[in-house]
């Protein structure tokens, strides 16, 4: 892929990013990647604790949604933030996914929620695309 | 994108665009603006959601939009929208995630010039006293047992437990307490991220500053409030932090399937609702009202705070240091109120996101001294810049479902802000205009300058000649403490 696998879209009052992925695995991965730079978060150090979560919803969109709540929930609650993204989808709105946990060091951005505003997955040449809108 | 041909002008300051606009519309929306705010509204998405948000089924009259409006999600910031009883559908969409953010203004009887060699002191007191940031926990730790209380009773949880008081409770929209709450409607995720951080500000726009009364234009309601001119004033603006925030999206993404099994059709999923009379309405305006009550509490929680920020910097130094509630008012949030619909009396559901209560006099949910005046109304501008206390009116029961503006509004993106304005000299900047600023981060801060809002006083003025509130005070900032 020659694009940037997430950018920043402009929005008056929230956070906006357009996240791309060649596949359903590849755009959570990209999404949560995008998420945590927009969140400017930074950890005490690269080492952490290997998670796993395996996540189920009605359609891509809601899977999406619930994945990066996920992470949000483990952010706001623990103090920690997440790398090395590995994602296999088990069905076509199943996932599971493992990263590593860290300590959260500082965050710059508070998002406060995931919201469904405009929330497709559309299909493209190179894969799929979504534009997510965050609550901040 | 909608055009400014599209909207038909009925007043100086009232535009509509008619129902004829877009077929899916069931109601028309009437926008409170002048030419210039309409115009600058017109490069976002806001007034495309305002139309999305008058399809919603059940609608009465018309969506209104205030002036302080821009681009949020489903609903724009600055919507209001009323359905009727008992089938008119709740959207959480059209209340928000930070449910009942809103804002409480305390004054005082101290003079600006008595407080000034204090006011560093009091702005470092006021920050070690009100935690605040991402994630940031309260100074008290609850029980779950606790936790329910606060979810059922809101400020009257923060009276029995010493930190309002009567007074205070009296002074706060619907006495700080929603009927109707049921802590069983939450998720055990909402109750995790609500229990540590009860009592805290949060980040993003919210904000504690105090300020000094530069003008009062209504002598009656000033003294009824306790303001008069050159004293100081205290605002707290937060909300229902990740609690609220996870009660939104608990609910947004369970009522995805209610909207297909009670075959409602939405131009957007943000916008997802369930009829009021339905399991799934009846249980999400539970949590919402959890969400608000616990809102309440915590904003009289920061209040207690305060108090003791003041005490500790001001006892021995000044003479009275009394922070005594001038009102409480919520921006996000969906009511069961009582309005004349042609002519009628009518049960509705009034969905307020990023607008502010603004009923007007004879009012009986008003404390006595404010019944005859109409309700206090608080208008925080941006960063740095003054702010508006005001009081509601007859007209604006007639014309926003007794609403109002709730701000100055956003106009430049946070990206915008971020790229054009440096927060280290900002910072510097209200420093040298003598204001005591504590923030947490230089490009967080940079978002919030002013130079991203609209105009306060703009907005101010087109809801004074709406006649939908009229002015009272007018307040300028001397600290700033930033989430």
């Amino acid at each position: 892929m020659g694009e940037m696998p997430y950018e920043e879209i402009e929005h008056t009052a929230d956070l906006s990013m357009r996240v791309r992925g060649k596949d359903m695995a590849q755009l959570l991965k990209h999404a949560a990647e995008g998420m945590l730079h927009l969140s400017d978060v930074h950890t005490k150090s690269s080492e952490g604790s290997k998670v796993s979560v395996e996540l189920q919803a009605p359609d891509r969109e809601q899977l999406l949604v619930v994945w990066l709540e996920e992470l949000l929930f483990g952010i706001e609650t623990r103090s920690v933030a997440y790398r090395d993204f590995e994602i296999r989808m088990v069905e076509d709105t199943r996932c599971e996914a493992s990263m590593r946990e860290i300590e959260l060091e500082s965050i710059g951005k508070h998002i406060k929620a995931v919201t469904f505003h405009d929330l497709r997955i559309i299909v493209t040449q190179e894969g799929l695309e979504a534009t997510i809108v965050f609550d901040v | 994108m909608v055009d400014k041909q599209d909207f038909t002008r009925i007043s100086p300051v009232q535009w509509e665009i008619p129902t004829s606009f877009r077929q899916d519309m069931r109601v028309p929306v009437r926008f409170f603006a002048s030419e210039q705010l309409l115009e600058a509204t017109l490069g976002d998405k806001s007034v495309t959601q305002a139309v999305n948000s008058a399809t919603l089924p059940g609608l009465v009259s018309h969506v209104t939009v205030m002036p302080d409006m821009h681009q949020g999600y489903g609903f724009p910031i600055g919507g209001v929208a009323a359905t009727e009883l008992p089938s008119g559908v709740i959207s959480p969409g059209g209340i928000g995630y930070d449910i009942n953010c809103g804002v409480r203004m305390l004054a005082t009887n101290i003079p600006h010039e008595e407080l000034k060699p204090h006011v560093g002191a009091l702005a470092s007191a006021l920050n070690a006293h009100c935690p605040s940031g991402v994630g940031v926990k309260g100074k008290i730790r609850l029980s779950a047992k606790q936790l329910d209380g606060v979810l059922r009773l809101g400020s009257k949880w923060a009276l029995k437990n010493g930190y309002a008081t009567p007074e205070d409770v009296a002074r706060t929209e619907d006495n700080g307490s929603l009927p109707g709450a049921d802590p069983s409607a939450l998720s055990p995720r909402a109750k995790d991220r609500g229990r540590p951080q009860l009592g805290s500000l949060g980040a993003g726009n919210h904000f504690i500053e105090l300020d000094v009364i530069e003008e009062i234009y209504h002598a009656e309601g000033a003294k009824a409030m306790g303001l008069e001119a050159g004293n100081v004033v205290l605002q707290i603006h937060c909300g229902s932090r990740g609690l609220g925030h996870q009660v939104c999206s608990d609910y947004v993404r369970e009522l995805q399937g209610a909207v297909q099994r009670y075959g409602i059709r939405l131009p957007d999923r943000e916008l997802v609702c369930a009829p009021l009379d339905s399991p799934e309405g009846e249980r999400y305006f539970a949590a919402m009202s959890c969400a608000a009550n616990y809102a309440f509490a915590s904003r009289q929680l920061l209040t207690h705070q305060a108090r003791q920020a003041f005490e500790q910097v001001l006892a021995g130094k000044v003479s009275n240091w009394d922070l005594h509630q001038v009102y409480d008012v919520a921006h996000n949030i969906g009511k069961i109120e009582e309005h004349q619909i042609d002519g009628k009396s009518k049960r509705v559901c009034v969905h307020r996101k990023g607008a502010t209560r603004a009923f007007g006099p004879g009012f009986e949910g008003l404390p006595a001294e404010y019944r005859d005046l109409g309700q206090p109304v608080l208008i925080p501008g941006s960063m740095g810049t003054r702010s508006w206390v005001m009081l509601g009116t007859e007209k604006s029961m007639q014309l926003s479902f007794g609403s109002c503006a709730h701000g100055a509004g956003r106009v430049m993106s946070r990206s915008k802000a971020k790229r054009s304005i440096r927060g280290d000299k900002l910072f510097q900047k209200m420093q040298a205009e003598g204001i005591k600023v504590h923030a947490r981060s230089m490009p967080g801060f940079a978002e919030e300058a002013p130079q991203a809002y609209k105009d306060v006083d703009a907005v101010v003025q087109v809801v004074t000649d709406a006649g939908i509130a009229q002015k009272v005070a007018r307040v300028r900032p001397i600290a700033v403490i930033k989430g």
